[in-house]
């Protein structure tokens, strides 16, 4: 036998890999099982009071009893006013920063502030917020304002996927196009965009995800303490997920009689962020078939 | 007459010169090919023709280049007319991620064609001179990915045909495939110069051979050469051209 000549090699050699493959297997079995025990425990102890009434009706009885409908539809329109406004904006500078500023100072000037911008903590946002959308503006605490403010912390997260999705499409496209006589905005909005489309929509939704979870871009802003009635315009306070979990948690009137309710509202809460991880999995893989079969 | 005419044509990446002083005349409805080890400034040269060096960063062209008798780094010159006038083909084929239809009609699209009459003609046309209609013709709604290498090549070549260039740019375009594909795109070229002046780099020195009218060996950057092919490669004047013809570095 002219293979494996040193038997005592091999062995440590096959030993040292199964060690290390079966440590990064429990790693990731762990992962897991942190997940699945948040989602059980929030779900074993909110279940008893999901029904079709906690979804659909206003807290009543100092918010330990009744639903949680207004929180849900607070979070529905916040979550939809930030993307009106961070999907254009940050979608129309992450195609700016790719596709058309050159290598330079300023293009690293706006990438260096972009990644800032996504490392300011949540709470700062909405100290900002208040200070320029509430007061400056002249908005109130509103919709509009806390809207406007976790747009701005979307959007660091909307500009970066858009960029990377852009940098995924191979140049040879872009060439190809450019030589048969397109511009470059006509290369960018026929042949680039429709080919990251799929994963810009997919960092769009999972923002959503971010979004909708944030509690303290929307404490100063917009988020009200209890207000059982369904806003009527974008100047109007709402009660927002987050903020309802946080309040009946800590400040409710009582707090050990509202548990469950905040148990049962923590459970809609990921409830909704799941749906939309789910979404955004099907929108790519619809957009993927749909971009190669145009 | 002549299609492209260099005079004295530099051209700079950053520091680097990568082309020294070319002048050279390239005949209408005539096949001219670029031989010379990788790195000699073949391909660099080719895409000042449609100024594809434009869109790297630092790169500065000095000298003159006309086709069809217009200076072509002219101001006033808008590049994507140039393109549309000067088409080209890569080495790897690089259809669009649209249907077969779509992507030969695409450069009409762009340039403003909006008569539907006239598009489904020009896509047939164009795919009859790429030869490739036979193969396509039932399934033109379908992804042009999912064709294969060599008709994908066809498809790229048939979309630059689409826009009527009277020049045709052709960078190594069967480096990428089997000989049978190879030897279609061959035939192909052949046939195109009847209506295009081709211009194809190529590292198959019996490509050239086979498929070109005239050859220009280029080295480290000079045109060392320039001949009628079969002069070229039967009786160099050049030793360094002679060396690489006959294999002994390249």
């Amino acid at each position: 036998m002219s293979f494996s000549q040193n038997q005592s090699i091999n062995n440590s050699k096959r030993l040292a890999q199964s060690v290390a493959f079966t440590i990064f297997k429990l790693l990731s079995f762990l992962v897991v099982a942190i997940l699945i025990v948040i989602l059980g425990f929030i779900l074993v102890n909110g279940a008893s009071v999901i029904s079709w009434e906690f979804l659909t009706e206003m807290p009543k009885e100092g918010m330990t009893a009744g639903g949680i409908f207004p929180a849900i539809v607070g979070t529905l329109c916040l979550v939809a006013g930030s993307m009106l406004f961070a999907f254009p904006i940050g979608v129309l500078s992450g195609i700016y920063i790719n596709e058309y500023s050159k290598d330079g100072w300023f293009k690293r000037f706006i990438k260096l502030m972009t990644n800032n911008l996504a490392g300011i903590p949540s709470i700062v946002f909405g100290l900002f917020g208040m200070a320029l959308f509430v007061n400056r503006f002249g908005f109130g605490d509103s919709i509009l304002a806390g809207s406007l403010t976790l747009g701005l912390l979307a959007l660091p997260v909307v500009i970066r996927t858009t960029e990377e999705s852009l940098k995924a499409i191979d140049k040879s496209f872009r060439i190809g196009s450019l030589a048969l006589g397109a511009t470059k905005w006509q290369t960018t909005s026929r042949v680039v965009l429709p080919m990251a489309f799929p994963n810009i929509i997919t960092g769009l939704i999972l923002s959503v995800g971010r979004v909708s979870g944030e509690t303290a871009p929307i404490l100063f802003t917009v988020a009200a303490y209890f207000l059982p009635k369904l806003p009527t315009s974008i100047f109007d306070q709402v009660m927002a997920l987050p903020y309802h979990l946080y309040v009946i948690s800590t400040s409710g009137t009582n707090i050990e009689a509202s548990r469950s309710m905040a148990y049962g509202t923590a459970f809609i809460l990921i409830l909704i962020v799941l749906i939309v991880n789910l979404l955004a999995n099907w929108l790519r893989r619809y957009f993927s078939k749909k971009v190669k079969m145009q | 007459m002549n299609s492209i005419e260099t005079k004295d044509v530099h051209l700079y990446y950053g520091d680097f010169h990568a082309l020294k002083g070319i002048s050279m005349a390239m005949k209408k409805n005539q096949v001219t090919a670029f031989i010379g080890p990788s790195g000699c400034g073949k391909s660099t040269y080719l895409r000042c023709f449609n100024r594809m060096n434009d869109l790297i960063d630092g790169v500065r062209i000095e000298g003159e280049i006309l086709i069809d008798e217009v200076d072509i780094n002219n101001k006033n010159i808008l590049v994507d007319d140039l393109r549309k006038h000067v088409g080209m083909v890569f080495q790897k084929p690089n259809p669009f991620p649209k249907s077969i239809f779509e992507n030969v009609a695409y450069g009409l699209r762009v340039n403003g064609t909006k008569d539907k009459t006239l598009i489904e003609e020009r896509v047939e046309k164009s795919l009859r001179q790429a030869a490739l209609w036979e193969e396509v013709k039932d399934k033109l709604k379908k992804s042009a990915f999912e064709l294969s290498g060599g008709q994908q090549q066809r498809l790229c070549i048939a979309r630059a045909l689409a826009i009527e260039p009277s020049v045709l740019l052709m960078d190594e375009p069967a480096s990428a495939l089997d000989p049978i594909s190879t030897a279609k795109i061959e035939e192909l070229i052949y046939e195109l110069k009847e209506n295009y002046t081709i211009v194809i780099v190529t590292h198959n020195m019996q490509q050239a051979g086979r498929v070109s009218d005239s050859t220009a060996f280029f080295y480290l950057g000079e045109l060392v050469e320039y001949a009628k092919t079969k002069t070229l490669f039967t009786s160099p004047k050049d030793q360094r051209t002679q060396n690489y013809i006959t294999g002994r570095f390249g």
